[in-house]
């Protein structure tokens, strides 16, 4: 049995499950929607204005260093299972050495961004 | 080759999975709640059913009765779409990790769904493909506490998800396979937490903050933004989220046995490793679960500084150091 059929299966399973409870409580539940119900929840208020306004800049941030950092952990995994494989001390130190360069490359970027207060929410620099 | 049984079998190992789906949620739910009871010295609940077991079940009726709101303004089909993206990638992680050693029915049948040459990547990649639920439900909402929640869940999830990568990392170094099958059978003469303490810890605290659990469930702090993504949801859509969030949790105590404690090894009767080893993964997952109750109990919430500063400042630099500990470890053993 290929095994993506298995992975396939329990997708499957988890949308027909869902799709299916959402579907049989659509059948039971009532529908009577009014303006001041189906309103934005802001504590009792009246919602005021809309959400698509500007927020803080440091998730944009992380969201940036995220692409970084995962791409790099990406280029590791594969290292990880051949250091695994290595049979001598001599290759293992080899690829220690060379993974410990990539490492350090990826150190200075935190440090970079620490530095710059990426990490620091509510402290505003300017 | 591929046989009528081999479809047979197949079947049934999806059924299994369907079971713990529907059912492990509501365990839990009932679980966490009888057992915050005991730790905050009150009975918990106890009118439904007998000793309220039945509480969960009476929720499920209710929640399924319940009226659906959309808020006006927001995107619909984003709206509709997001349950399921937290949802099916839950599900779809069931489906490589294995809950007892191979068994002799007959034919040779392993206890997993599949085992996945890539299983590890899978895993992985879903745990990302979740942090879509929350971005997608918090800004089709169009209420700013489901933005602000969307917003903090985003940042939180991916953070983790980095510590968390280095902590497997360094797990794969040693068992030198993607499979989480041979991860576990790597495990035999030593659990991984012995020699990786601090990936354990690491790997630990990363799963309670991916999935967006007490003490780091800042996206959902209720003395803050009320219910944080979720708030517009009602009804069997909101129960979807709350499905996710348990299907998750059973998914991470799982991952945690199977890469540090060392799955089903344990000590066995000979004859039975089947059930034995099914019960010795079982009983180390549940344990997790219980952790993560017990810390909802006993821990305050994070401040929101506090939580991205301990990620990136505290666990990223011992996820490094970790690896580089594992390194010398295989160098001077091997």
């Amino acid at each position: 049995m290929p095994s993506y059929v298995g992975v396939a299966l329990c997708s499957l399973i988890g949308l027909v499950f869902i799709c299916a409870s959402l579907i049989g409580a659509s059948v039971l539940r009532p529908k009577r929607p009014f303006a001041s119900k189906t309103e934005a929840y802001e504590s009792g208020m009246p919602a005021v204005g809309d959400t698509r306004g500007r927020h803080e800049i440091n998730f944009y941030m992380v969201a940036m260093l995220f692409v970084v950092f995962d791409l790099e952990l990406a280029f590791l995994y594969p290292w990880a299972v051949w250091f695994a494989g290595a049979q001598t001390v001599e290759s293992k130190i080899y690829l220690g050495a060379v993974m410990a360069v990539f490492i350090a490359l990826l150190g200075i970027a935190d440090i970079v961004a620490w530095k710059l207060g990426v990490f620091d929410w509510g402290k505003r620099s300017d | 080759m591929v046989d009528g049984w081999d479809i047979v079998i197949l079947a049934i190992k999806g059924l299994v999975v369907l079971a713990l789906l529907a059912l492990a949620p509501m365990i839990f739910v009932l679980a966490e709640r009888k057992i915050l009871g005991r730790i905050q010295a009150r009975v918990g609940p106890n009118r439904v059913g007998p000793r309220g077991y039945l509480q969960t079940f009476a929720d499920a009726m209710k929640l399924g009765a319940k009226e659906d709101l959309i808020p006006p303004g927001g995107d619909k089909l984003i709206f509709w779409l997001a349950p399921l993206f937290m949802a099916v990638p839950a599900a779809t992680s069931l489906s490589v990790l294995p809950i007892g050693p191979e068994v002799e029915i007959g034919r040779t049948i392993g206890l997993w769904v599949t085992d996945l040459n890539v299983g590890v990547l899978l895993i992985l990649a879903m745990g990302s493909l979740a942090a879509y639920g929350p971005v997608m439900s918090g800004w089709s909402s169009n209420s700013k506490y489901a933005h602000f929640g969307a917003l903090r869940s985003s940042a939180q999830v991916i953070s983790y998800e980095i510590s968390l990568g280095l902590a497997v990392l360094a797990v794969l170094m040693y068992a030198g396979s993607f499979s989480l099958v041979d991860i576990v059978n790597s495990q035999k003469q030593m659990w991984h937490i012995v020699p990786q303490i601090l990936g354990f810890f690491i790997f630990a605290a990363s799963a309670v903050a991916e999935t967006n659990r007490p003490p780091f469930d800042l996206p959902e702090a209720e003395t803050e933004i009320v219910a944080g993504y979720h708030v517009e949801y009602s009804g069997m859509r909101w129960a979807m989220f709350f499905l996710a969030e348990y299907a998750n949790m059973f998914v991470a105590s799982m991952l945690v046995t199977i890469l540090y404690l060392g799955g089903w090894n344990g000590w066995t009767i000979p004859g039975l490793e089947g059930i034995m080893g099914v019960m010795w993964t079982l009983l180390k997952a549940f344990f997790f679960i219980f952790v993560y109750f017990w810390l909802r109990a006993v821990l305050p919430r994070l401040r929101y500084d506090q939580l991205m500063g301990f990620c990136w400042k505290i666990l990223l630099p011992a996820g490094v150091l970790n690896l580089f500990l594992v390194a010398i470890l295989r160098t001077i053993w091997s």
